[in-house]
């Protein structure tokens, strides 16, 4: 466990092993998203109250779900980079806020849409919306904080500290629904309990699902690998790497 | 197949404008961090290409470096 602990600390390590992972990662995400949006928008039968817009869901879900669910992985790695001063974590930050910032921004942007339809209007400031809206702005404050700042040793810090700050926000979002009076659905797929919805819905869905995280696993590996490139432009290894490009 | 024509796959009772726009709103997002990762990492390397030119240049044993900003 240690060793691979080490090992994944090591640039140079992870630099290799998520160039070899990546084609696997990008074709596998391109295949598994084909099959979840064709089955979902083609196949899934159509929702008895909601008509076809319910169709929505196949992207809306799995980019909410993805946009707490990275801001969830930064802020272990924001513990990590502190705890440890793992350089790597800091790389996993820089790598991931763009992706989670495009995955909540895309949530916001289908919900509204789903929304005219279903509701009668594109937004209402109730809890789920408004602590999603924030989520955004978490990201694009790690962003600018990031932009802002020269000395990377200062830079990994102050956003690490913000992204666990932020952290606050992912259990408010998750139980908006159930805390307060709100117009948003509570969660259709659970852990614990049967889906409230037929296979036929849910099945695209989880495929959906499966797709969205092997396309951001593959995206934030990609921005990884440009992130220690940059880092570690002393290396000697780097140079060679370059050379050969 | 729910759809028993290509017109009723694209207007989906009347709901085709929004599920349209969302699926076509999930690419251009992708389409642009995709895009964007391409453009970061061509930036590295050119500004690594450069770093080794002026190094070489420096070190005085410049001249074969000169013609390696190919892509």
């Amino acid at each position: 466990m240690w060793q691979w602990f080490h090992k994944l600390g090591s640039p140079k390590w992870f630099f290799g092993i998520a160039g070899r992972l990546m084609p696997w990662l990008g074709w596998s995400a391109l295949v598994v998203l084909t099959v979840g949006v064709v089955w979902g928008l083609l196949f899934a039968p159509a929702d008895y109250q909601q008509g076809d817009s319910y169709r929505i869901i196949f992207i809306h879900v799995p980019s909410a779900y993805l946009g707490q669910s990275l801001y969830v992985a930064m802020a272990i790695a924001g513990v990590v980079g502190l705890v440890w001063r793992m350089k790597m974590a800091d790389t996993f930050i820089a790598s991931a806020t763009a992706v989670g910032a495009a995955m909540t921004f895309l949530a916001l942007l289908t919900g509204a849409v789903w929304g005219k339809p279903t509701w009668g209007t594109w937004w209402v400031w109730d809890a789920r919306l408004t602590s999603m809206l924030l989520l955004l702005f978490l990201y694009l404050g790690v962003m600018a904080l990031r932009g802002a700042m020269e000395d990377p040793d200062i830079r990994a810090r102050a956003s690490a500290i913000l992204v666990i700050v932020g952290v606050v926000n992912i259990p408010i979002i998750k139980y908006s629904v159930e805390w307060w009076n709100t117009l948003h659905q509570p969660a259709t797929i659970k852990v614990t309990e049967a889906p409230s919805m037929p296979a036929s819905m849910w099945v695209p869905l989880l495929i959906c699902l499966l797709g969205f995280h092997l396309l951001v696993a593959w995206l934030i590996l990609w921005r990884m690998r440009n992130d220690i490139l940059l880092r570690e432009r002393r290396a000697r290894w780097i140079r060679n790497w370059v050379l050969a490009q | 197949m729910q759809f028993d024509s290509f017109q009723a796959l694209i207007t989906m009772g009347g709901h085709g404008a929004y599920v349209w726009f969302s699926y076509g709103a999930f690419i251009l997002v992708i389409l642009g961090l995709v895009l964007a990762t391409v453009i970061q990492r061509r930036q590295i390397i050119a500004h690594h290409r450069r770093l080794m030119r002026s190094e070489a240049q420096r070190h005085g044993s410049g001249g074969k470096t000169h013609n390696a900003s190919g892509a």
